[in-house]
């Protein structure tokens, strides 16, 4: 299981060098001199020369990226041409309000969907059961973004229950203001997680083992729960991790209808104003999360299922 | 009739389907008594799974009991309610399936199963893990201790099937039924799995219902036999009886395919021609009459019933009615 471990991680760093190395070239590619859009037409010549030194934008790509990679070693990952402030603490500033709005969709998705698919495939065929699969594919069929504008109409304007913007003080109130927007990004995961946990329960209750133990006089609800269930939900593990990824975009809407600080608004806020610093910064952050919630949904498959452990 | 453990009376099971109902059993009768191994052989699809998930209740919803009874210790199982039933499962009527390489959780360790199987033990966690070594131990598993943390893909075939024994005769229960339990594995791990099931029904003194198509087996282990074809009991008897003097043409014509009876050598290995009928619309009069040899007018008018030819020994074919010799 180390070993495992160990390598699983190794291969999630090489995924990480790779993706930021990637974005760097890309963000280069896109056409306009950055410097002029960052400090606008009227800077004088000097001021010009001046930050595309400090960006190193005067230097051949590759050693761009070189800089890049020796400040970022330092964790030093620039500074913010506009404040001034550094990048790091830009990001992590605005960090945890992206994973509390993406821990919190995910968590009563998984947790719903899971319930709602595990309970179909105990009663195949019933009304319960087409219910739950009319009310699924609905989920995974509504937009995001109108569900969120939806919710954000009926929910915080005319009922008045939730807050409509900003993310709130304190506990209770920072969790007022993430009902809404975890609810609009999480409701189409609900239906997805719903409908892959009840076709993979479905296939597995209908293996030999499961037989087995209902032939041993293990109670149902055993056999459901812990012999069926902790392998159909592997395959919905691994979809949760690379579902992070998913989430991390709608954030980004999430964040702007809602009117929610997060990494979302802020990438989207630099890339605008080829921030390259922040975006670079953002950019990091957030494929380190995709990178380490799918090596986590690995690594707990690993420990669900022990053949995976001697399969990798 | 005290010592008699199981008896299927007069058993109907259809599956109901699109095509309409399959007639998967159709009148079976005959019981198995207590210490006793009776031997139940057929070709695929002649009912005997459908035979086996009815004893223990673990049908496909679409089943339905047409008739008769399936007495336990006198009880009938098909009107016993789902809590008794439980009861009787893995207690008093274990199983040991086909497939060793399907039959376990493979998420779960052989300890955590075997633990899991001795819910009704009051014994302590301990004492259960104890309770499953020993049995490991008994079925010639090495270090057993050891090895009740390990997952099902750490062992070979045969020892899966080992374990299955184990864990089906670790509840020491009345009844064993064993489904094909060594045509998954290799003909050495086949005569191992015999010998070791051979000894633990000594020690044990269970009964065991054994399902075959290999009449070797059953021919070493069986007390009795039950021929099946189509759905129906074609033959029952002695063992010494059925292979010495088989009164029903299915039943010779098995005998005359089974590879160990083959004496001379032949360019073409004997088989029985024609198929099994399509069991959805079943053709009047005997069941094997498109197959057999010695069809006569009588077997396509009417189903020859299963008669007592002599004690312990039952046939349906009408050749053994004195009409048929004259």
């Amino acid at each position: 299981m180390l070993l495992y471990a160990t390598r699983r991680f190794g291969l999630a760093l090489l995924i990480l060098i790779v993706a930021v190395t990637v974005m760097f070239l890309m963000i280069r590619a896109v056409p306009g001199d950055p410097v002029q859009i960052m400090l606008g037409p009227r800077a004088t010549p000097e001021l010009q020369a001046r930050l595309t030194a400090e960006l190193a934008l005067d230097q051949p790509i590759w050693k761009q990226l070189l800089i890049f990679y020796g400040n970022l070693m330092q964790g030093d990952l620039g500074i913010d041409v506009f404040s001034g402030r550094s990048v790091t603490a830009i990001v992590f500033e605005q960090l945890p309000h992206t994973l509390a709005l993406i821990f919190a969709s995910i968590l009563w998705s998984a947790l719903l969907g899971i319930g709602l698919g595990a309970y179909a495939a105990a009663h195949p065929n019933t009304l319960i059961d087409r219910i739950a699969a009319a009310l699924s594919v609905s989920f995974v069929a509504a937009p995001a973004f109108v569900v969120a504008l939806l919710s954000l109409l009926i929910f915080a304007v005319h009922l008045q229950w939730f807050p409509a913007i900003g993310a709130g003080e304190g506990f209770w109130g920072r969790f007022d203001h993430l009902v809404l927007p975890a609810f609009a990004i999480g409701l189409s995961w609900v239906g997805y997680i719903a409908r892959l946990v009840r076709a993979s329960m479905l296939e597995v209750m209908g293996e030999s083992h499961i037989r087995t133990a209902r032939a041993f006089g293990i109670h149902e609800r055993r056999v459901v729960m812990v012999y069926a269930l902790r392998i159909a939900i592997l395959p919905v593990v691994t979809v949760i991790g690379v579902g992070m990824g998913f989430l991390l975009s709608s954030a980004v809407f999430a964040e702007i209808v809602f009117a929610r600080p997060g990494l979302g608004k802020l990438v989207i806020d630099s890339i605008t104003t080829r921030n390259y610093p922040i975006v670079m910064g953002s950019v990091l952050i957030s494929t380190g999360l995709f990178v380490v919630s799918t090596a986590m949904a690995d690594l707990i498959n690993a420990w669900l299922d022990p053949r995976a452990r001697t399969a990798a | 009739m005290t010592d008699t453990l199981l008896e299927i009376d007069r058993l109907s099971v259809d599956y109901e389907t699109a095509r309409g109902d399959l007639k998967a059993l159709r009148d079976i009768s005959f019981d198995v008594r207590k210490g006793e191994i009776v031997g139940i052989v057929g070709e695929s699809g002649c009912g005997k799974s459908t035979l086996i998930s009815s004893i223990l209740r673990l049908t496909a919803p679409n089943t339905r009991f047409r008739q008769g009874e399936v007495r336990f210790r006198g009880e009938d199982l098909l009107q016993l309610p789902e809590r008794k039933m439980r009861d009787l499962r893995g207690a008093d009527i274990s199983i040991v399936f086909q497939d060793p390489m399907q039959t376990h959780n493979p998420v779960l360790s052989i300890g955590q199963q075997m633990l899991d199987i001795q819910h009704r033990s009051k014994a302590s966690k301990a004492d259960k893990r104890a309770r499953a070594a020993q049995m490991l131990g008994a079925v010639g598993i090495p270090d057993p201790e050891a090895r009740l943390d390990q997952f099902p893909h750490e062992f070979s075939g045969g020892m899966r099937q080992r374990i299955a024994i184990a864990m089906a005769l670790m509840s020491e229960p009345d009844l064993l039924i064993a489904d094909e339990p060594t045509t998954a594995l290799d003909a050495t791990l086949e005569v191992q799995i015999i010998e070791r099931l051979q000894e633990l029904q000594q020690e044990f003194d269970c009964a065991i219902l054994f399902i075959s198509h290999h009449l070797g087996v059953i021919a070493e282990l069986c007390d009795r036999v039950v021929v099946m074809y189509a759905g129906a009991v074609v033959e029952s008897g002695e063992v010494r009886e059925i292979f010495h003097d088989p009164k029903h043409p299915y039943t010779r014509r098995l005998i005359d395919c089974d590879p160990g009876h083959i004496k001379e050598r032949a360019r073409v290995l004997p088989t029985i021609p024609g198929e099994v009928p399509d069991l959805a619309n079943l053709p009047g009069g005997c069941i094997f009459r498109d197959r057999c040899d010695q069809a006569m007018p009588r077997c396509a008018a009417e189903v020859p019933p299963l008669e007592q030819l002599k004690d312990g020994h039952q046939a349906a074919c009408w050749l053994n009615h004195k009409e048929a010799a004259e």
